[in-house]
This record gives C-alpha cells, sequence and structure tokens, in this order.
C-alpha cells in the first residue's frame, strides 16, 4: 500500500478523542458486518443480480463523512452501501432494498446499485461507471445557485478515473468554481484490471493540476487521515475556492461483486492488506494501546452491531415483495 | 459590362433577410473582398463581401428594407469606364442564381402552404376571440422560455453559445441581458459533461434548461439523458427525479450532410421516463415548452430549424400553455386520416390541399407530443376516415408511424379499409447533394401517392 505524499497522516492522532475513535470504530464495524450479512443473503438467494461489496474501504467513507455537517450532499456509484450506512440511512432499508422488498429505499425498485434518500441527501446509487461523476458536480451547483455553502462528495473508482465524463466535470468545475469534492477511490483494481494497466498515471489526483484544481492523495486504511483530509477540503470548498480532489488509496477484500473469482491478483495480496492495514484493526489497537476501551468494552460494541445488522436482515426477509401494481408507479412525477 | 448584385444566402436555412446597412455609396471603387453591406439573417447580422471589381452602380434596394428574398438583385456593380445607366447584365446572373432557387423549394414552398391553414384549427387551446400576434417559432420559443424563467426563479438555460452569442441559431437573443450570466449559461463543448451536470442540478431542486446546439451531439449525452434523468425517479421509488427540459434542433436542416441530420423522435419516444414534444406550429412551441419547462419530468422537446424563422399567430395571452397528449387537428376530413408532428406537418399540410383538389378529403392530425401520445384522437379519427397515412422524416425501421400502425391494427383493425402506409425518410445516412438529399427526406408526392394508395384512387 504506497500512500506517499499523504499529508494528513499522523498529525490529527494526537487530537482524537476516546468518543471519536469509538464512533469510527462503530461506524466501519456496521460497515463491515453489514456487508458480510449481505455476502450470506447474496449466497442463500435472497440478493440477485449485481452486489458490489464495500469490505476493506470502510475508512474511506467514514472518514470523509466525518467532516461533512447538516446539507451536504453524497453520490457514488453501485459500490455504495457503505456510503448509505455512513451517512446516517437505516440499514433495515438498506438491506431490504438488496433483497427487492417493499420495505427497502426504492420500495425494491432500485436494488443494490440504485438508492437514494433524500433525507440524508444521498443521491445515489449509480450503475454507469462515472456517470455519477458530472451529476455530483451538478449537485454542486445546484447548492453554489442558491448561494449556500454545502459541498458535494463526488465518489468515484480508480477505473471511472479513465472515463472522459470524469474530466469534462473536472474543467467544468473548475471554471465555475463548483463546491465538489472528487473523491477517488483508488482500490487499485478496475473490475479486474489492475491500475498499472490501465491507469496512465500512478497518482491520479494529479491529473487535476491540468484544470488548475488542488488535490492530494490519502492513506485510506487510515481512517485519521481521511478525516483530516477531509476536513482540509471541506474548508477548500466551503470559502468558495471550487473543487477539491482527494485520491484515497484503498483496497478492497472482496471480489468486484459477488461473481468475481478474483483471479487478477494473489490469496497472499489479499491477505497480507487484510493482517498488515486493515483500517478497522487499525483503530481497534489504538483504542486498546491509549487506554480508551477494553477488550471487553469492544466486544459488547462487536455485539451490538451484530444485533443491528441480524435486525436488519431478518426485517429484509420479512419484507414483503412489492406489490404488482408498483410496475407501473413512479415512472413519471 | 455592369452585373447585378445579388442577396445573398449567409446560412444554410436562408430564405431572405434584412439589408441592414450599405457600407458602399454609388460611385465608390469596388475591390473584392471589401465588406460591402451588413445583412441581418433569422440568425444573426453577416458582412456581405464584394466578389468582383469595379466601381457601384446604383443601388436598388434601400438600407433597412426587410424581407428581402435571396438571389433578389440589391445594386448594380459597374465596370471600369461604364456609366451608372448601362443595362445590367441580368441573363447570366439569373443563370447563375438558378440551381440556387432550385435546391430551396424543400424549405421555401410551404410557408405559403402552412400558413392559411392555421385558421382552420379546430380545437384551438385558448379562448374564442382571444388576441393574436404574428410571432416566429424562434421568438415564441424565446418567449416561452423567458416567461418561464420570470416565474420561477429555479429554471435557467445552459447550453453551447446561449449566452454571449445569442444562441447558435439565436434562440436565446437577448436572454443573457434579462437574466445575468448566473442563468444564462455558456458551456464548454462538451455535451456528455453539461448535460450530467444539468441532471445533477435538477436533482439538487433547479429546473434546467439544456440546449443542445443539434440534437444530434445529444448523443454524446444520451447516457445521462436515459440512465440519469429518465430512470432515477423510477430508481429511487419516487423519491426524486429531473425535472428538465433537453431542447434543441432536431432532423435535417438543408444540406449540413448525415451528421447533422438525423431525426431522434422514435430513439426518445422509446423511454418510459421522459416526455417527448415535437412541435409545428408556432403557439404550439411556445405553450409547449412552457409546459415542458413546468412539467415535474424530464422533457425531451424536438425543435427544427427550418422551422424557426416560420412565423404563426401566437395566443396573446399573459400565461398560454398547451397540455401535453393532447393532438391537434388541422383540418377535418372523411376519405383518409394523415398523422404526423413537426415539420412533417408541412408535407401533410400540402399534401391534404393538393388532395382537395382531386377531391380527396383528408383529416389532418398533428400529434404534437410522441409521448404522452394522444392514441385517442389519432384512432377516433381513423374510426371516421377508415384510412391512415402516417409522415415524418426520420429513418423508416421502428418509426413512430411504425409504431401507431401497430396500435391502429391493435385497437381499430375492423375499421381499417387499406393497410396503414408511413411516410417517412430514406434508409440512408442524409446525402449532401442538394437533389439526393430533397429524395431522402419524405415529400409530398409521397404523401399524395401514399394516400391515393389507401384511397383507391
Amino acid at each position: 500500500m504506497a500512500a506517499r505524499k499523504s499529508t494528513a497522516k499522523k498529525a490529527a492522532k494526537p487530537n482524537v478523542s476516546a468518543e471519536e475513535l469509538l464512533t469510527y470504530y462503530r461506524e466501519m464495524l456496521l460497515i463491515r458486518r453489514f456487508e458480510e450479512k449481505a455476502g450470506q443473503l447474496y449466497g442463500m438467494g435472497l440478493i440477485g443480480g449485481f452486489c458490489h461489496l464495500y469490505i476493506g474501504q470502510e475508512a474511506v467513507v467514514v472518514g470523509l463523512e466525518a467532516a461533512t455537517k447538516e446539507g451536504d450532499k453524497r453520490i457514488t456509484s453501485y459500490r455504495d452501501h457503505g456510503h448509505m450506512l455512513a451517512c446516517g440511512m437505516d440499514p433495515k432499508g438498506v438491506m431490504a432494498e438488496l433483497t427487492g422488498r417493499e420495505g427497502g429505499y426504492s420500495k425494491g425498485k432500485g436494488g443494490s446499485m440504485h438508492m437514494f434518500s433524500k433525507e440524508k441527501h444521498f443521491y445515489g446509487g449509480h450503475g454507469i461507471v462515472a456517470a455519477q461523476v458530472p451529476l455530483g458536480a451538478g449537485l454542486a451547483f445546484s447548492d453554489k445557485y442558491k448561494g449556500n455553502d454545502n459541498v458535494t462528495f463526488t465518489y468515484f473508482g480508480d477505473g471511472a478515473a479513465n472515463q472522459g465524463q470524469v474530466y469534462e466535470s473536472f474543467n467544468m468545475a473548475a471554471i465555475w468554481k463548483l463546491p465538489v469534492i472528487f473523491v477517488i477511490e483508488n482500490n487499485q483494481y478496475a473490475m479486474g484490471t489492475s491500475q498499472a494497466r490501465s491507469t496512465s498515471t500512478p497518482d491520479i489526483y494529479t491529473r487535476g493540476e491540468a484544470f488548475g484544481i488542488p488535490g492530494e492523495t490519502v492513506d485510506g486504511m487510515d481512517v485519521l487521515a481521511v478525516k483530516a483530509a477531509s476536513e482540509k477540503a471541506v474548508a477548500h470548498c466551503r470559502a468558495g475556492k471550487g473543487p477539491y480532489i482527494l485520491e484515497v488509496k484503498t483496497y478492497r477484500y472482496r471480489g468486484h461483486s459477488m461473481s468475481d473469482p478474483a483471479k487478477y491478483r494473489t490469496r497472499e495480496e489479499v491477505q497480507k492488506m487484510r493482517e498488515e492495514r486493515d483500517a478497522i484493526e487499525g483503530v481497534r489497537q489504538m483504542l486498546l494501546t491509549g487506554n480508551h476501551a477494553s477488550e471487553e468494552d469492544l466486544k459488547a460494541i462487536d455485539k451490538e452491531i451484530k444485533a443491528v445488522v441480524n435486525e436488519a436482515a431478518e426485517f429484509s426477509k420479512e419484507s414483503p415483495e412489492p406489490a404488482l401494481d408498483e410496475l407501473w408507479t413512479d415512472i413519471y412525477a | 459590362m455592369a452585373t447585378e448584385i445579388l442577396m445573398p444566402a449567409l446560412s444554410p436555412t436562408m430564405e431572405e433577410g434584412t439589408l441592414a446597412k450599405w457600407l458602399v455609396k454609388e460611385g465608390d471603387t469596388i475591390e473584392s473582398g471589401m465588406i460591402m453591406a451588413e445583412i441581418e439573417t433569422d440568425k444573426a447580422t453577416m458582412e456581405f463581401e464584394a466578389v468582383d471589381e469595379g466601381t457601384m452602380g446604383p443601388i436598388l434596394v434601400a438600407e433597412g428594407t426587410e424581407g428581402v428574398k435571396v438571389n433578389t438583385a440589391i445594386a448594380i456593380l459597374l465596370e471600369e469606364g461604364e456609366d451608372a445607366n448601362a443595362v445590367p447584365a441580368t441573363a447570366p446572373a439569373a443563370e447563375a442564381a438558378a440551381p440556387v432557387e432550385a435546391e430551396a423549394p424543400v424549405a421555401a414552398a410551404p410557408a405559403a402552404a402552412a400558413a392559411p391553414v392555421i385558421s382552420v384549427n379546430l380545437e384551438p387551446d385558448y379562448p374564442e376571440g382571444t388576441a393574436m400576434k404574428t410571432q416566429t417559432v424562434r421568438e415564441a420559443l424565446r418567449d416561452g422560455m423567458s416567461e418561464e424563467m420570470r416565474r420561477d426563479e429555479n429554471v435557467f438555460l445552459m447550453g453551447e453559445e446561449v449566452a454571449e452569442y445569442q444562441g447558435a441559431y439565436k434562440i436565446s437573443q437577448g436572454m443573457l441581458d434579462e437574466f445575468g450570466d448566473k442563468r444564462v449559461i455558456d458551456t464548454p463543448i462538451t455535451e456528455h459533461g453539461f448535460a450530467g451536470i444539468a441532471v445533477g442540478a435538477s436533482f439538487g431542486g433547479l429546473r434546467p434548461i439544456v440546449e443542445f446546439m443539434t440534437f444530434n451531439f445529444a448523443m454524446q449525452a444520451i447516457d445521462q439523458i436515459i440512465n440519469s434523468a429518465a430512470k432515477t425517479l423510477y430508481m429511487s421509488g419516487g423519491q426524486m427525479g429531473a425535472p428538465m427540459v433537453f431542447r434543441g434542433p432536431n432532423g435535417a436542416a438543408a444540406r449540413v450532410g448525415a451528421q447533422h441530420s438525423q431525426d431522434y423522435a422514435a430513439w426518445y419516444a422509446q423511454i418510459p421516463g421522459l416526455k417527448v414534444v415535437m412541435p409545428y406550429s408556432a403557439s404550439d412551441y411556445k405553450g409547449l415548452m412552457k409546459t415542458a419547462i413546468r412539467d415535474p419530468n424530464p422533457v425531451i422537446f424536438l425543435e427544427n430549424e427550418i422551422l424557426y424563422g416560420r412565423s404563426g399567430e401566437v395566443p396573446d395571452l399573459e400565461d398560454y400553455t398547451v397540455p401535453f397528449g393532447k393532438a391537434r387537428i388541422w383540418r377535418e376530413g372523411s376519405d383518409v386520416t394523415i398523422v404526423s408532428f413537426g415539420i412533417g406537418m408541412q408535407y401533410a399540410l400540402e399534401a391534404a390541399d393538393k388532395l382537395a383538389e382531386d377531391g380527396i378529403s383528408a383529416e389532418v392530425v398533428d400529434l404534437r407530443t410522441l409521448r404522452p401520445l394522444d392514441y385517442d384522437t389519432v384512432l377516433a379519427s381513423v374510426m371516421k376516415t377508415n384510412r391512415c397515412v402516417t409522415v415524418e422524416e426520420g429513418f423508416p425501421v421502428a418509426s413512430i408511424g411504425n409504431h401507431l400502425s401497430a396500435v391502429i391494427m391493435e385497437r381499430a383493425f375492423d375499421y381499417l379499409d387499406a393497410p396503414v402506409i408511413n411516410c417517412t425518410g430514406k434508409d440512408v445516412p442524409m446525402p449532401y447533394a442538394a437533389n439526393l438529399e430533397k429524395h431522402a427526406l419524405v415529400t409530398t408526392d409521397e404523401v399524395v401517392a401514399a394516400v391515393k394508395q389507401v384511397t383507391y384512387r
């Protein structure tokens, strides 16, 4: 994991409170347990189609969300379960959408890749690689037009970073000074193609330089580093200085989707990352070594999270399938 | 020998223009490349350069004259030593002009045909006795947008050259001055990107109007139009959608070749979640544009460059809107139903006039919106006339006419006395050559022949 040029990495640690660390621990653990459960339900045939798990990348969205305020918006790709949980959407509604039930956020009509929450300012959930990038710039455009200081977090992967519309968006975001943070979640594989084989520059954020957009890379396995970088980017956008790019170097432990055997990387590579760099384990060690929490405290949290996830799973199984007349609703407003 | 200086055609669709200003006077020495006059087309004021050298003779059309037809003699150019009374060599000039004129009638002829038919509108969308004003389609569109922008500050216009340039086709003339650059926004040439930004802005609560310089360029953006704008309301279980308008000229203009001449009506009409509008008359352009802007769904508003300069009667009302999903019967008839929309209407109406001379009474239905589509009006008419011909400029395969034929077959089969015939553009990319282009589009003669076929005449 090469997070060179990580400017924010260590600086924030001394100031972090036990309460804050516990919050991140809880939020990251919720995502991981939720995704593990989703994988299990997929295996049981309760979730169908495409299902892209976020396991391994938890620190990215949790760290970024740590710097948000009410009114800020977020939009992402199809690997979206973590983002929804991190912005406070109900795990029950998310899981029930995965199972295609009436109680899901989109009443079962969106699925894993297409969920939204107006209340939490979560704008999807988009299945066409990079299409969410101009959409995110457009959300930022709407806030600038209305004259507020909200910021839009526009997430996309290293694979999406090779789509032309990303650079069309960079250009317009720069000339119109849109309050948008482009978050490149670089998990190093665009489906099965490694970054080295697909991307001309090792540090994707440097592509922003051509548009005059400042950016930096961040260690995405370190939630505190991500949070510090997020605060810096948010301050830039809120001050009306235009867009900012954060390239967060991360790693997904699972395949691209449930049907991906992941033959393009070695078992050892994944194992090494899990053992040496896991973000949740990192926070866990910080909590223990700093005497912020005991093993018992953390076990209690684990238990609590497990209960939330089990409750979501139960809800997603019990919630009925949508009524057949739902087929014909929500086509036109 | 003296030669006539002719009114030039300065755009692909120009039929006439205003001679705004003479920059030379009688007796001036003219050199080739010299700017002789300023001519206003329907889109812009252009400088008119001299081609030949000589001495300026008498000016035949005074500055400020409006409606000067292309190829009208506007001045005389004298050769050295000639006197101002020299007889101009009209013969060669006219000969040179002839082929140009021969290329024009596709656009030129129907204006006259369409005009008288306006009074035959049987289902007006405005109260009887409403005062009317004559406007071009271009002005009607601008007024429709401007009125809605005055009404709702969340409405804004974005696109290439919409602001400082005043619109590539001068649709947004004056709008930058009125609304400022916050609401009339020049974009870079980046259709995919700005279409996506506009969809995102609509998710964020704004009401964007996106101008595509032509719908041909919207193919760069079609993923955002269909996957993002049309489907989000459904995918979000009704939580959020894209209340916005995508608008611009669609279909063939004149002599602009294959990549700039496609009619996308059938493409967009196929997509659930979109509404699709394709007006013909100036009043519908205005009333439907206002309805499109207010509609809480993504609306595809397909305009036509040739129609931009056409004038029509527009109700002089404070707030004139035309509902979606309501076809307009332009003329009643008993022998055959001709269904069309957009510029196809000019062929339909011309054909109806010609057929009347042969004693065939055609009912002409203008669909106006393709999604929603007013099936009831079409079916009621076909049940009355028992025959139907559809007319459009788009490609023949999976055309709007194909779809209507199927619906008529399913729902009015027993009423049909003949198979429905679809008159469409030809199944070829648009050629450039004038004669080939004319033939590639649907023609009035083809509509007349189709009607004669279904009426067994």
